[in-house]
């Protein structure tokens, strides 16, 4: 049986993506009609019912979000999609925008009916800029055919969407600082509480979620939170889509079913296909950078939000790095430390210093300079950093190096000896290659 | 080369983003893309600054921070390499040492005919296609030496032409 079902993803390459016509004819803007006959109590009743978690990376209930902001009675009332997708391997949204860039659109526009806001933005990052036109299009193509701009579907409900665009800065994904980012401010994390709920963009009541979060909107509203939900599990309803890359057979985007297990997405024909070239599989990173790293024994894990956290995994993003033998683990933990030492905001000690302590850590591993004790600094360090920075930016940073020394301490300690299994480290050549 | 970027093309930029303030990145990545250099001189800062009403150094929070944005002149095409796992754990080729080879820079440098500055970046979103490099707003990936070659080549004919 196919592991794969397509809910998100039906359109792909089959429509003109920004064209209303075509989208209409395959079923678009039908969920946006049966919204405005309905009360926006009812809409939020039917996200939370479904189970949809967010899709940026924190799998917060999308349902419960909702409904805190629509307690708040001040206006106005703003939604912000997150289209900066900065976690490496993780082009999701980015096939939604480009490829159905109206069922994001739709998305918006039913929250807004349902926040009674004016005023969508979306923050698209800089690296996306070719996407960005497609976007525009749609968004303009979807006011003139009246789904979009002033008294959409001849109501008097009014509702514009923005695009903003980043310019090369991974942090401006976290929440807080997207809206600094959108306001045309340096993007540093906000202090949270308050929260964006009550005081987000431009200090009003804020709805930030991600492109894919958005993108599902439109299937529940006209499915219904039940039907969604049994798309996937009890816990996580609906679809998602995968990124694989790295050493997979296959790499590109996939949408499964929540429930399937991790071996299927990896090893799938119809998904992963395996790791490329006939290597054996070493480990995978899940959720981008800042997620856990999982190995071959956890592959009959069920990709569930609520299994995978439960077993110290994540979904994250949906990122699935492939990794195969000749990938030496610490190598590797440089590499992503490397990545969040450039990309640290430096607004707060524990992720600014914290990282780039690691790495030297990691380096003396790596050039067999280690000794017993960096262990238990290690450790430190890292439980330093998840407790004491400031945003999800540093708090995440040793995640990856966390399972590792849980599950792979033994690859360490061959280091203190000068023995690197994969046969990167100790050698005259550069690594990697 | 470019013909020199002036005030008045610079307020026409900011003019065309009805000179909002949230509107700041867009007119600065648009500056520097007219800019021929690749990046935003004091001069237009200077404009950016008493046309959006927002002190200087603000202007330069934002320029220094965002890691599309420079201050300091680059070469026209900008080639930035990914450097996240995704990509920088593919075997094969080192495109590093291609693009460097093939230059005749070394990472971080601009040629002398200011025509490519080489630089790494974070992913760009395109690992299915690893490895990548990205060239302003096209990204080419499955790279190997011969598809650098005629990348690099087919830059160097447009610039020609353009002269
Ligand atoms: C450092 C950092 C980077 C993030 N990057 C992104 C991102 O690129 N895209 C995204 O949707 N969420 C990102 N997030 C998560 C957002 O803060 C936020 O949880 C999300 O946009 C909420 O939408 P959702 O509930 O629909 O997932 C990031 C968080 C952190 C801490
Ligand atoms: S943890 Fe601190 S330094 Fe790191 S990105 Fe967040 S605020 Fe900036």
């Amino acid at each position: 049986m196919s592991k794969i079902k397509q809910v998100l993803s039906v359109n792909f390459g089959k429509i003109q993506p920004d064209s209303v016509e075509e989208y209409v004819k395959a079923g678009g803007y039908e969920a946006l009609k049966k919204a405005f006959s309905m009360e926006p109590v009812a809409i939020i009743n039917e996200v939370k019912a479904a189970k949809l978690l967010g899709r940026g990376g924190a799998a917060y209930p999308a349902g419960s979000k909702w409904e805190q902001l629509y307690e708040i009675q001040e206006f106005p009332k703003y939604i912000v999609c997150n289209a900066d997708e900065g976690e490496p391997g993780t082009f999701k949204d980015k096939m939604l925008l480009e490829k159905d860039p109206l069922r994001v659109i739709e998305g918006m526009t039913i929250a807004g009916k349902v926040f009674n806001s004016h005023e969508g933005y979306i923050y698209i990052r800089g690296e996306y800029r070719k996407i960005q036109k497609v976007f525009q299009s749609a968004l303009d193509n979807a006011e003139k055919a009246g789904y979009l701009g002033n008294n959409i579907l001849g109501t008097d409900f009014s509702f514009k969407i923005h695009i903003m665009t980043g310019a090369g800065a991974y942090v401006c994904g976290e929440n807080s600082a997207l809206l600094n980012s959108t306001e045309g401010k340096v993007g540093r994390p906000r202090i949270k509480p308050p929260h964006l709920a009550e005081v987000g963009l431009f200090l009003m009541p804020t709805l930030v979620n991600n492109v894919e979060s958005f993108a599902n909107v439109p299937t529940i509203v006209l499915v219904g939170g039940d039907e969604y939900l049994s798309y996937g599990t009890p816990d996580s309803g609906g679809t998602k889509l995968v990124c694989l890359s790295g050493h997979a057979a296959n790499r590109g985007v996939y949408e499964v079913p929540f429930g399937v297990t991790l071996r299927d997405i990896i090893f799938d024909e119809e998904i992963g296909g395996g790791v490329a070239n006939g290597g054996k599989l070493k480990f995978y990173h899940l959720g981008g950078q800042s997620g856990p790293i999982g190995f071959p024994e956890q592959l009959d894990t069920a990709y569930c939000c609520k299994v995978m956290r439960n077993n110290g995994l994540s979904v994250g993003s949906g990122a699935v790095v492939v990794l195969d033998e000749s990938v030496c683990i610490i190598d590797y933990l440089k590499s992503v430390t490397e990545f969040f030492i450039h990309e640290s905001c430096g607004k707060c000690v524990p992720c600014r210093e914290g990282n780039t302590q690691l790495q030297f850590i990691l380096d003396k591993f790596s050039k067999g300079t280690a000794t017993e004790a960096d262990f238990a600094l290690m450790k430190k360090l890292s439980t330093t950093m998840a407790k004491a920075s400031f945003c999800g930016l540093g708090q995440a940073a040793t995640t990856a190096l966390d399972s590792c020394l849980k599950y792979r301490k033994a690859e360490f300690e061959a280091h203190l000896n000068k023995q690197c299994p994969a046969g990167v480290c100790f050698t005259n050549e550069e690594g990697g290659e | 080369m470019c013909k020199q970027l002036t005030e008045k093309d610079v307020c026409e930029i900011i003019a065309s983003h009805q000179a909002s303030k949230e509107k700041l990145l867009s007119i600065l990545l648009d500056i520097q893309d007219a800019s021929g250099q690749n990046c935003i001189v004091e001069e237009w800062a200077r404009v950016v600054s008493a046309e959006l009403d927002l002190p200087l150094t603000k202007i330069y929070d934002v320029i220094t921070f965002y890691e599309m944005l420079s201050e300091k002149p680059r070469g026209k095409n900008i080639i930035e390499i990914c450097k996240s796992t995704p990509c920088h754990f593919i075997k094969g080729v080192n495109i590093v040492n291609i693009f460097e080879e093939e230059l005749c820079i070394k990472m971080g440098e601009t040629t002398p005919d200011n025509l490519f500055t080489l630089q790494y970046t974070s992913c760009v979103g395109a690992c299915d296609i690893a490895p990548v490099a990205k060239i302003g707003d096209e990204v080419y990936g499955n790279l190997s030496k011969d598809k650098i070659v005629d990348i690099i080549k087919s830059y160097r004919e447009a610039a020609i032409c353009q002269k």
